[in-house]
């Protein structure tokens, strides 16, 4: 990937190619409770990504010698639809896309109680409608929302938000020119309550004195976005509630 | 895999000792495995490296090709790194397609050699749009004794300064190879430093026993200008933000020593 900094990136009042400030989050919608069929689900649009995940279990583990005798076998599954980038995507997972399923995997398992469920599977399927840059983040924040939906016992949400510099300056939440034309991307999960990190990835560049300001840039927007799903856990407990009473 | 008790209980044993600064082998807390490395060891390869990281041992090779660029970098070279954990390595692993573990081996240092912009791509190019060099970065397990992407990254660092290009002439748009070698354009030298965690202590480069054991793994990849161009996280545990800055300052320290040891292999 050609990482040229381009001018048009960021402004001289600090502005960047979709409006939004330099600590500015995307639009950000959360909707919990989207699958009929699954035992938890959620939506996210994050700017122009969509990302919808379901969660399975905790049900048999398939195939059976995966089973963990002292706590549950959770499992993500990140997958981009063929339709989701500008070139179409072979619908068989990348390595790019078997990464970010295990490092997806690792950022969640600190958050579920899996020991309250020895010898199963939690299933999480993420799937990537339309990406357009930080999905693994936007996938993340989705998937903890689908599992507190399903009911899974957990220490804490997940909340994920990227920071990086762009055209030199420091960035919250990058889209996909950012990302691509930036000078470093720091996607960041963060247990919000428990204030602990889960998920941490970079690349591009970064000296010491501005990875530290990345860092807490990016704890900062993924506190911005725990709130967003708080609302969403609410919204839909509040409709379940309603549902039942009728 | 699905040994989850004995490390339960060999996780109390190495634990233990690390409050008073020691590990089970000796080690301080930020102190490597002894390091061995060879270079040009593979007639065959462009570039090759072994290194022995205490107990583990890793070979990567480099070979040259020809190739079309990707088209959004028509003008630039194009690096592939690949891993393989060759079943003669460990009992654990299993002859077959690569697995996630060697997937994200070669992916951390494919990110590390590629952020650093270590290799010159712009000068990989013959015909712009049509031919360019492609260089094969093979990473081979030969021994897995923990902090395989230490290893292979310095064995691939090592290999990279070490390989040699062949001369060519483009005729009519055709590559033709002459006799003789160039050095392959090589200006940074990435070092990744891996850090893992038990309980509230970090240690470095961990070996295969503490690997089984610890909490969750920190990888932070330095440039030569000590600047951070990488980074993993591994493992179902978590990290404070005041660690992953020790961390960083760690790598960077770390960095330097391996750095040398590494440019005069």
């Amino acid at each position: 990937m050609p990482r040229k900094t381009t001018k048009k990136l960021i402004d001289k009042k600090g502005v960047r190619v979709d409006g939004r400030k330099p600590n500015e989050l995307r639009s950000i919608m959360i909707k919990a409770g989207v699958i009929e069929n699954a035992d938890g689900s959620a939506y996210i649009e994050q700017g122009r990504n969509k990302i919808l995940v379901g969660v399975y279990g905790p049900r048999e583990v398939h195939p059976r010698h995966l089973t963990q005798l002292d706590r549950a076998l959770l499992r993500c599954r990140y997958h981009m639809a063929p339709f989701s980038v500008d070139e179409r995507k072979s619908p068989a997972p990348s390595r790019r896309e078997q990464e970010l399923s295990k490092v997806i995997t690792w950022a969640i398992e600190p958050s579920v109680f899996t020991d309250r469920f020895p010898r199963t599977s939690l299933d999480v399927f993420i799937e990537v409608l339309e990406a357009n840059g930080g999905t693994r983040c936007a996938a993340i924040t989705a998937a903890s929302v689908a599992l507190a939906d399903a009911g899974i016992p957990m220490r804490d949400l997940v909340a994920a938000c990227a920071a990086g510099k762009v055209g030199g300056q420091l960035v919250l939440d990058l889209m996909d020119v950012e990302d691509k034309m930036g000078d470093a991307d720091l996607p960041v999960a963060l247990l919000p309550s428990l204030n602990v990190i889960t998920l941490l990835q970079m690349d591009g560049e970064l000296s010491a004195d501005e990875f530290e300001k990345a860092l807490n840039l990016a704890i900062n927007g993924c506190q911005q976005i725990h709130m967003i799903q708080r609302e969403a856990l609410k919204t839909r407990h509040i409709a379940v509630k309603q549902a039942v009473e009728e | 895999m699905t040994s989850t008790i004995i490390p339960l209980v060999k996780r109390k044993k190495i634990a233990e000792t690390l409050p008073s600064g020691k590990r089970l082998d000796g080690r301080g807390l930020a102190d490597y495995r002894e390091i061995k490395l060879e270079t040009g060891v593979i007639g065959s390869a462009e570039g090759s490296a072994r290194i022995y990281l205490g107990k583990t041992e890793v070979l990567v090779g480099i070979k040259i090709d020809i190739g079309e660029p990707f088209s959004d970098t028509p003008n630039e070279g194009v690096l592939t790194v690949n891993a393989e954990l060759a079943p003669i390595a460990s009992p654990d692993f299993e002859p077959g397609p690569p697995s996630k573990e060697a997937i994200e081996l070669a992916r951390v240092v494919d990110r590390g050699i590629r952020e650093s912009k270590a290799i010159a791509v712009e000068k990989l190019c013959a015909v712009p749009g049509e031919k360019v060099f492609i260089v094969f970065i093979d990473v081979y397990v030969l021994n897995h004794d923990g902090n395989l992407i230490d290893a292979s990254a310095m064995a691939a660092l090592a290999a990279l300064l070490n390989t040699k290009m062949f001369k060519y002439v483009v005729k009519d748009g055709e590559i033709e190879k002459k006799p003789g070698y160039t050095q392959l354009p090589i200006r940074n030298q990435p070092i990744a430093v891996t850090i893992g965690k038990i309980d509230d202590n970090l240690i470095v480069d961990p070996e295969l026993d503490e690997e089984h054991v610890i909490d969750a793994r920190l990888t932070i990849t330095t440039k030569k200008e000590e600047n951070i161009c990488a980074i993993q996280k591994g493992g179902v545990g978590y990290f404070t933000a005041e660690e992953i800055l020790e961390a960083a300052k760690i790598a960077s320290e770390k960095g330097r020593e391996l750095r040398k040891l590494v440019v005069k292999a």
